[in-house]
């Protein structure tokens, strides 16, 4: 009696769960697809209902400056932090996993601090710290700042894969004759790549839609695509907006997508190199 | 760097230089001193085993020749050069891991090509070479497979074929056995054995092992806690143990303390705690404490020849078909291991048997353990640390 009592009831929170969840998914996922949708309706305004298909919105885009330079700006940006963040989060991961030093512990803290503290209370801070200093808001200055944003991730991400490299690869090779720079750039990076590659691509991400932080520290006068996108807001919804949005949906999800995709098939492909090659 | 390690090598005969040589080495991992006092010289050619229980610094020893520890004091040289401030890619060494380490982004080919590699040898010749070496580990042909397409063994072989392919000064293998199962296992034993005598190379095995250690050795060094017990051939480490430990460590020998009654000059009567007596070969002041090892292999139970006696009655049986092990109560709580030939009957459990076994079948140790050399024929170089080993004769 009590067991079948029980069934039904686990039937139900199954049922609910599962319902819950879909509830969950649809709240996140439909505004993407309203936006993605609405980019292509002929209407002169930002909503629902559709009167037609058109690209126009997107050829607005092409010919508005300001987005123009905003997306160079924020590209830039992201690639160049991308670039710095993997470079020293590369170092920094294996200077933990590898090395014993004083002040390993407090390293470690203050690398992944960042991705703990809000970003609204390290954009203050560190817009406060400039001015303390009286330096003026420079692009330098904003890419630093989301150089510390990536880094957490970076390390976080290389960290894991450099503590699954064991010591003994890196061993074998110097007994072989490496010197250790060798061994690091045969042994160890190649095996590392996975997660570099990963990093990079997310450090990508991280500074390319980064909206609070960017606001704090951009200098006068210089744009980025997500506070491009605020100030447009601003003034009005217009369907412009949604046609900016679904490109930023396609850089963020597609640029480590396609990473993804060549990394797999450079590997591949290095495979069977080697199979021909021998 | 690469002509140095082209020459053939120079036949070993004659050679008086040690390959490897332990001058009162220390190793300490921060406050803990893992080896003491550690000296040991080995002859070009030979293959030596450390033979030790866990933690008793085998593998921080042999991480030492490569310069993967530092050592604390004392000096290491190679091929009579001193390798103190010698980094590791330029100290010419074979290494072979338990868990094999193999490069698993590289396939074999590469695998065993890295050393060549590094050794500026031309291309040809390195085709060459690890061709040469997969044949000699038997998997020729396999130059296009990942590790992770190969077997443990088969893996093993190739960490092998890597490590000797550019004639390393010498070869060091930390338990490269244990992580195989049993059947590999013995034939990578025969295996191994087989290629250090083939390419003459100087080996220095790591194990804890004892039947690894006693099959594939020329000389075995025994540690405990650091330090080393005895070193000596495969024969002179089972049959004279020099200390109490060794004794127990290798084949887990009988060991019956006693005191000694009477000594006539030739011969000695010793009374056993366990109320027996034995005689052994030998001079010794009465009242002096001593304990008397007799491997299990060496007593003889039921039909009893001659030597000494002892009574007892059996507590178990192992039959093994052709051995048979008892476990038998000799008095005053002393039980004694024998493992015999079968002839006859075998004993029951609960039967009062008589054992026996040659008054030279035995080694008397004092009571600080060390083995008292007084058997005769029985001189050995046991605890000779600095002298040379050299290659068993076969
Ligand atoms: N990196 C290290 N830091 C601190 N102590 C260490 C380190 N490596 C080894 N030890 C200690 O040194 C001692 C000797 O270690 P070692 O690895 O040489 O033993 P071993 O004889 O090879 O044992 P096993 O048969 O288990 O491999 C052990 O007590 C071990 O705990
Ligand atoms: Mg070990």
């Amino acid at each position: 009696m009590t067991a079948r009592r029980g069934n039904t009831e686990g039937r139900l929170a199954w049922r609910m769960t599962g319902i819950i969840t879909l509830c969950v998914y649809i709240f996140l996922f439909a505004p993407i697809v309203a936006t993605v949708v609405l980019s292509f309706n002929d209407s002169m305004f930002g909503g629902f209902p559709m009167t037609g298909f058109s690209f126009r919105w997107y050829a607005k885009l092409w010919e508005n400056e300001q987005v123009l330079a905003a997306f160079q700006t924020s590209l830039w940006i992201a690639l160049v932090t991308a670039t710095v963040t993997t470079a020293i989060g590369l170092v920094t991961a294996f200077a933990l996993v590898r090395f014993e030093f004083a002040g390993k512990e407090l390293l470690s803290t203050l690398v992944i601090l960042p991705a703990l503290v809000p970003e609204t209370i390290l954009g203050v801070g560190l817009l406060v710290a400039i001015k303390a200093v009286d330096q003026p808001r420079t692009l330098p200055l904003l890419v630093l700042g989301h150089i510390l944003l990536a880094l957490p991730y970076v390390v976080l991400i290389v960290q894991a894969r450099m503590v699954g490299i064991r010591r003994i690869y890196d061993e074998a090779a110097l007994s072989l004759g490496a010197t250790r720079l060798q061994s690091f750039r045969e042994i160890t990076l190649p095996l590392l790549i996975p997660a570099v590659v990963a990093g990079a691509l997310l450090a990508f991400t991280i500074s390319f839609d980064n909206t609070s932080a960017s606001l704090f520290w951009r200098p006068a006068g210089v744009e980025t695509m997500p506070t491009q996108i605020l100030s447009m807001l601003k003034i009005s919804i217009s369907p412009e907006i949604n046609a900016l949005g679904t490109v930023m949906i396609l850089v963020t999800v597609g640029i480590p997508l396609v990473g993804g995709i060549v990394l797999q098939s450079l590997s591949r492909m290095k495979r069977r190199d080697q199979q021909r090659e021998t | 760097m690469a002509d140095t390690n082209q020459t053939p090598r120079p036949e070993t005969a004659g050679e008086t230089r040690p390959a490897v040589e332990f001058r009162d080495i220390s190793i300490a991992y921060g406050s803990f001193v893992a080896v003491r006092d550690f000296s040991l010289a080995i002859a070009k050619g030979s293959f030596v085993t450390l033979l030790g229980p866990s933690g008793c610094g085998k593998t921080t020893i042999l991480r030492s020749i490569a310069g993967l520890v530092d050592i604390s004091a004392g000096q290491i040289s190679i091929g009579g050069k001193r390798v103190d401030d010698v980094p590791i890619y330029k100290r010419n060494i074979g290494l072979v891991f338990q868990s094999y380490a193999l490069f698993p982004h590289k396939n074999v080919f590469d695998n065993v090509a890295f050393g060549l590699k590094y050794r500026n040898v031309p291309k040809p010749e390195i085709a060459r070479k690890v061709a040469q070496a997969l044949e000699m580990v038997r998997l020729p042909g396999s130059e296009r497979k990942l590790p992770s397409q190969l077997s443990g063994g088969q893996q093993q072989r190739i960490a092998l074929a890597r490590a000797i392919v550019f004639e390393p000064e010498v070869l060091l293998l930390d338990e490269p056995l244990s992580a195989l199962d049993a059947n590999m296992r013995e034939e990578m034993r025969v295996e191994i054995k087989k290629i250090q005598k083939a390419t003459g190379i100087t080996a220095i095995f790591v194990t804890h092992d004892q039947e690894e250690a006693l099959s594939m050795s020329d000389q075995i060094v025994v540690m405990n806690a650091g330090r080393m017990e005895q070193i000596g051939s495969p024969e002179q480490v089972y049959e004279a143990p020099a200390t109490g430990f060794v004794a127990d460590f290798l084949g887990k020998a009988n060991m019956l303390p006693g005191i000694v009654s009477s000594s006539d000059g030739a011969r000695t009567t010793i009374a056993l705690a366990a109320g027996q007596t034995v005689s052994v070969a030998a001079a010794l002041p009465p009242g002096r404490a001593v304990t008397v090892v007799v491997r299990p292999q060496k007593l003889s139970v039921g039909a009893v020849p001659s030597g000494n006696r002892l009574t007892g009655r059996v507590v178990s049986t192992s039959y093994l078909g052709g051995n048979a092990i008892y476990e038998i109560d000799i008095g005053g709580g002393t039980t004694i291991r024998a493992n015999t030939q079968i002839s006859g009957p075998v004993a029951a459990e609960g039967q009062t048997v008589e054992l026996a076994f040659d008054a030279a079948a035995c080694v008397l140790l004092d009571e600080h353990g060390q083995r008292i050399p007084v058997l005769p024929g029985r001189q050995s170089n046991a605890k000779t640390s600095s002298a040379s080993t050299s290659p068993r004769q076969q």
